[in-house]
């Protein structure tokens, strides 16, 4: 049929700035997003504060003393700011996402917005920017919050490493929320209800957080021959099963953000794998990678981050295309 | 064809096998408005749909001011204003804000925008409270605010969707006013129902819709005169004489039937002629002796062609 092959005219992003901005302004005076940042604020606070409190006693000259506020975990909180920050993103993008669409059903205003010269496209991807320049938002001032903090309390500024190591943190957690972003639009279109599309995607949350950790070794050892238990095979067999291994884990987004952040965060970093004594032949221990090096040996996991952002925007997109409007 | 502003022919939408919209034809004209009337789920949201190229059409051709909503939905919808069946607002903005927002997405230029949302909203009597937030607003006034939507967009054709479901008469009266106001100003407005008296009104024309077709297409007067057969019919009211016999005699009278429960003599009758015999009937009770206590001219109502149709398809089925 000619309809079929008929293509739609007008540039896919017309109104994309309305929407952008609305969504923008709507999530940073909303009261959701007030409690989603005190939220976040607390548990920043509760692993910084006794990790800069135990930095203060450190005498031994280390040159990345700064980037040690973001990783170290203290002898009384026992998780870091940065894992902390791994278990909070993904609760704030879920916040500011899970209601996107089916949200605006529900209050019957979607068919009177698509009613105006807009294409779904630019609604779907408004308020998805509109939503990760909020998280951005929300982001950055936690981390000026504590860059402030550690000045402060440390007396020493960083140095413009330890700010490019800092800045490119920022650039791995908001790709990170971004999966969790795309996410929770995802449940929101699937699902009419918000109350639904809100516990599918903290389900999935859930399960990468706890029980995929768990599943891994499980099948890892399923999978494995007799001999890798028990040590007798070969080096390639036994690295083969580690890959494995490695691969289930990273696709965990919780995985890939974590690495990126070891990646970035502790310079010593060589690999994220497993490494044989040969490999480290002539490598002086504890040294830390240049800025370049490390963001290359994490260079993957920004991309597996950001290549899931897209998959999965890109199945609510495809469904949201297909959707009835009408009530 | 030029004074056409929606041409729909063979418009088609299949779901899975069952045919919501089936093969209808419709001509809206400039500056009039029409009614789409029928039972709920007889089609009526989905043609809107796909009017506005809000659902994929799945056979036929629909033109709106000429751009196909297919392929070019954006220029259909820059030009059509829609007010959805119970429409929504962002209750936690005011109706500035959410005009605003509307504004924006139609890229209205930042300097009319503060002019033409008061126009609008005083078209609508709503200007005093522009600034309050939707969430105060009674159901009524949501409404009007979709109208001063459509009025601040200057839509050539609005279409809307059961714009009085749920409202009170009088803030009825007042939406179908606004209606009015919108006819005047020279939009073509579509407006579905099944509250037929209050479209009767209202409507140039209406198309009753059944199971997805057009059962009647034309003005309320026309569509009389195919349900309930051509005709003056009158009412008479009147007491001490036998009306019927009185009144079957007078040159055109066809039908002289009860209205309502009958005593033995006198009540109300209606009286089908084929031409205006009001004069005579009055003529022949007053000098049979009987008292007249009421003479009408009855409309043709849309309700009763509305009941009629729908009895005689089910008969019919």
């Amino acid at each position: 049929m000619q309809r079929s092959i008929a293509r739609r005219e007008g540039s896919p992003f017309t109104g994309l700035g309305p929407v952008f901005m609305k969504e923008f302004s709507d999530h940073l005076s909303s009261a959701r997003m007030m409690v989603l940042m005190l939220f976040v604020i607390a548990f920043g606070a509760l692993t910084v504060a006794p990790s800069l409190t135990e930095l203060r006693n450190v005498t031994e000259a280390d040159p990345f003393l700064f980037l040690r506020i973001f990783t170290s975990a203290s002898s009384r909180v026992p998780f870091s700011f940065t894992a902390a920050l791994g278990f909070t993103i993904p609760l704030l993008a879920i916040g500011l996402g899970f209601d996107s669409v089916n949200g605006e059903f529900n209050r019957r205003t979607l068919s009177r917005v698509l009613s105006q010269p807009i294409y779904r496209d630019a609604l779907l991807l408004g308020k998805f920017l509109g939503a990760l320049a909020t998280l951005a938002v929300a982001l950055v001032a936690l981390w000026l919050i504590v860059l402030g903090a550690g000045l402060l309390l440390l007396g020493i500024p960083p140095r413009g490493v330890e700010v490019a190591r800092g800045v490119a943190f920022l650039g791995v957690a908001i790709a990170y929320g971004g999966v969790w972003l795309a996410a929770s639009m995802l449940f929101s279109v699937i699902f009419r209800s918000t109350a639904t599309s809100a516990l599918c995607a903290l389900g999935v949350w859930l399960f990468f957080l706890i029980v995929w950790p768990l599943i891994v070794p499980t099948i890892v050892v399923a999978f494995a021959s007799p001999d890798v238990m028990s040590g007798r095979a070969s080096i390639d067999e036994t690295l083969a099963l580690i890959q494995f291994q490695s691969f289930l884990d990273r696709l965990s987004p919780n995985t890939l953000f974590g690495e990126a952040v070891i990646g970035l965060l502790n310079p010593e970093t060589r690999t994220l794998g497993p490494i044989i004594q040969s490999q480290m032949y002539g490598a002086i221990m504890g040294a830390p990678l240049p800025f370049g090096q490390s963001l290359l040996l994490i260079w993957p996991q920004i991309t597996g981050l950001i290549a899931g952002t897209i998959v999965v925007f890109a199945a609510a997109y495809i469904i949201f295309q297909r959707e009835e409007v009408r009530a | 064809m030029a004074d056409n502003v929606i041409e729909a022919r063979g418009l088609l939408k299949l779901y899975g096998a069952q045919r919501a919209v089936d093969a209808i034809d419709l001509d809206i004209r400039r500056g009039e408005i029409f009614g789409l009337l029928g039972p709920n789920g007889a089609g009526k949201t989905t043609t809107i749909l796909m009017m506005l190229g809000l659902t994929e059409i799945s056979g036929g051709t629909v033109e709106v001011l000429g751009f196909d909503p297919v392929r070019q939905p954006l220029e259909v919808k820059r030009r059509v204003g829609y007010l959805p069946d119970a429409v929504g607002f962002y209750d936690h903005l005011t109706a500035r804000e959410n005009l605003v927002y509307t504004a924006r997405l139609l890229a209205i230029p930042r300097s009319q925008i503060g002019r033409r949302i008061m126009e609008a909203m005083e078209s609508v009597q709503l200007a005093d409270v522009v600034d309050k937030r939707v969430s105060t607003y009674s159901r009524g006034m949501r409404q009007r605010l979709g109208i001063a939507e459509i009025v601040m967009k200057k839509a050539e054709i609005a279409i809307l969707d059961e714009p009085t479901s749920g409202l009170d008469p009088h803030a009825t009266f007042e939406l179908l006013e606004m209606i009015r106001g919108l006819k005047r100003m020279g939009v073509a407005v579509l407006l579905s129902s099944h509250l037929l008296d209050r479209v009767q009104s209202v409507c140039d024309r209406v198309a009753l819709f059944n199971k997805g077709r057009i059962a009647l297409m034309g003005t309320v007067v026309e569509l009389a005169n195919q349900v309930l057969g051509a005709g003056h019919p009158i009412l008479v009211e009147a007491s001490g004489i036998d009306i019927a016999a009185a009144l079957r005699g007078i040159e055109g009278v066809q039908k002289v039937m009860p209205e309502g429960p009958q005593g033995s003599e006198g009540g109300a009758w209606r009286v089908v002629a084929d031409r205006d015999v009001r004069a005579a009937a009055a003529q022949r009770i007053v000098s049979a002796g009987g008292a007249l206590t009421r003479l009408a001219d009855l409309q043709p109502s849309l309700e009763e062609v509305y009941t009629r149709y729908f009895q005689e398809a089910r008969h019919a089925a």
